[in-house]
């Protein structure tokens, strides 16, 4: 039996865009132990609620995380819309589905990147984030914002994309959708990479089960939980099914992932095709008093908001669980037993995302 | 240009930043805005850094980290403080564990305006920090000590 040290990984460390920080106790080359520390980039948002009339507001939850916003202000919309019984125009539930699922593109694709990087491919990192460029373009072209879009608004969106404006995107998609096969078969079929991944990390469908995975982590390891599959705002009306593979290591949560762009991609040429003409808000009057648990599917997996309001123009509560949240104790799991070695693949295949998990 | 001499290699931290600006960073190396073109390296050990690009208003837990890691730094270094956040607090500043902007903790050279900061100005503003850290180096060997 090898002697016992303890070695800090984060707050900053070359593989983390984002800090967070890891006591690996090991043994030897083994990890025995993983135990997590956050707190570096909590703000405090939820609180601003109480500062922040529920309107305004939606521009703070949609900077919950810089990543996900899009979709992150569609949850906070969808709870007020619940609690104050207000049903938004179709046109309005097809366009807020199109910039979910550019988010989730991009989101894939910048995950990819540096999944890619952590495993020290360069070239292929550069290729998932010159390809994500065009998502940021469609976003910044349609909302006038790359990352944060400041689209949504509680009763229905902010600005509408026209026809001709929604057929040269759809016309965009599939002209790159070669290209992004040809790097999906990178992923899926490089011998080094699956060399990398495959077998590492591996958290069972019991265990995700048991400690409440979500998103990529839970279809990893075989479970079909996808909250699309709810039928929130548009969705009830398009063909979806979730992406579910078994295997549960790195290698199943990266398929996952790389299929879901293309899952991704007939969402938004589906949502084109039956784009309804029409308005895109209705007015929205009072103030919200009720509660709601509103659920959405982030690239990270299932979020949850919840809002409570008791008839003023300041909500009482907000309060967010967020995927990375649910998905750290597998982690913690898939640490337990690897090689130092393999630490950043596996903390990266989560797609861990601090920045919505402390808010 | 023709002042830079050495290829300055930078440092990115996340010091609460909701990400929009982190992802923004990130996205100046990649193919489309290149900052490699500049000689600049994205490096991830401060004892290589000489611009120090940080994302994010500072709270409680991250000022100590940002504090370190520009102890680290070996001078001369300047400090690019990327969006609204990073410059005041941003959306973020009335919240209970927001200190403030970065200036709060070290001493800032370049801001970048935005959020997200766009990848144009974060460019804008890493060149504008270049000529900063030239004078720096400029002053140090004439035997003053810059900030
Ligand atoms: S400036 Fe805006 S985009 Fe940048 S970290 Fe702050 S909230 Fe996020």
């Amino acid at each position: 039996m090898g002697r016992e040290i303890v070695i800090p990984f984060g707050p900053q460390h070359p593989v983390l865009p984002e800090p967070i920080h890891l006591d690996l106790v090991l043994e030897d080359e083994m990890v025995k132990e993983a135990i997590p520390s956050i707190g570096y980039i909590h703000r405090g948002l939820e609180k601003l609620v109480e500062k922040r009339d529920f309107k305004n507001y939606v521009y703070i939850a949609e900077r919950i995380c810089g990543i996900c916003s899009f979709i992150h202000s569609v949850s906070y919309c969808q709870g007020i819309e619940n609690i104050m019984e207000i049903t938004i125009p179709d046109r309005a539930a097809y366009l807020r589905v199109i910039w979910s699922e550019y988010s989730r593109l991009h989101s894939h694709l910048l995950w990819l990147g540096l999944f890619a990087d952590a495993m020290g491919f360069e070239n292929l990192f550069m290729t998932a984030w010159r390809l994500r460029e065009h998502m940021l373009n469609d976003m910044e072209e349609t909302t006038g914002g790359r990352v944060i879009q400041g689209s949504c608004k509680v009763g229905g969106v902010r600005c509408d994309i026209s026809n001709d404006k929604l057929a040269s995107m759809s016309a965009g998609l599939t002209a790159i959708e070669p290209e992004l096969s040809e790097m999906a078969g990178v992923f899926l079929e490089d011998e080094t990479i699956d060399m990398r991944t495959r077998g590492v990390g591996v958290l069972s469908k019991d265990s995700a089960w048991d400690l409440g995975a979500v998103g990529p982590v839970a279809r990893g390891s075989g479970i079909a939980l996808d909250a699309r599959m709810t039928g929130y705002g548009a969705y009830e009306h398009l063909d979806f099914s979730p992406v579910v593979i078994s295997g549960g290591d790195c290698y199943a949560r990266c398929r996952v992932r790389v299929e879901e762009l293309f899952t991704s991609l007939d969402l938004i040429g589906q949502a084109i095709t039956m784009m309804p003409d029409g308005d895109i808000e209705v007015p929205v009057r009072g103030n919200p008093s009720g509660e709601f648990f509103s659920r959405t599917e982030q690239p990270r997996g299932e979020v949850v908001h919840y809002i409570r309001g008791n008839g003023t123009k300041n909500l009482l509560r907000h309060r967010v669980r967020t995927p990375t949240t649910a998905n750290i104790p597998g982690l913690v799991q898939m640490l337990a037993g690897c090689e130092l070695a393999n630490v950043p693949v596996i903390v990266l295949s989560i797609d861990p995302c601090i920045g919505c998990a402390e808010r | 240009m023709s002042y830079l001499k050495k290829s300055p290699w930078i440092l990115h931290y996340d010091a609460s930043s909701c990400n929009g600006c982190d992802i923004e960073v990130l996205a100046c190396l990649t193919p489309l805005y290149d900052v490699e073109r500049f000689g600049i390296i994205n490096t991830g050990n401060p004892k290589h850094a000489d611009i120090f690009v940080i994302t994010g208003g500072i709270n409680e837990q991250s000022s100590v980290v940002v504090k370190n890691i520009y102890d680290q730094i070996p001078s001369p270094k300047v400090v690019v403080a990327v969006g609204i956040c990073a410059a005041t607090g941003g959306v973020f500043r009335e919240c209970y564990n927001i200190k403030g902007g970065v200036n709060t903790t070290i001493p800032v050279d370049v801001y970048v305006p935005g959020c997200a900061a766009r990848p144009e100005s974060i460019i804008d503003g890493i060149v504008a920090a270049l000529s900063i850290l030239e004078e720096k180096r400029k002053a140090m060997k004439k035997g003053e000590t810059p900030l």
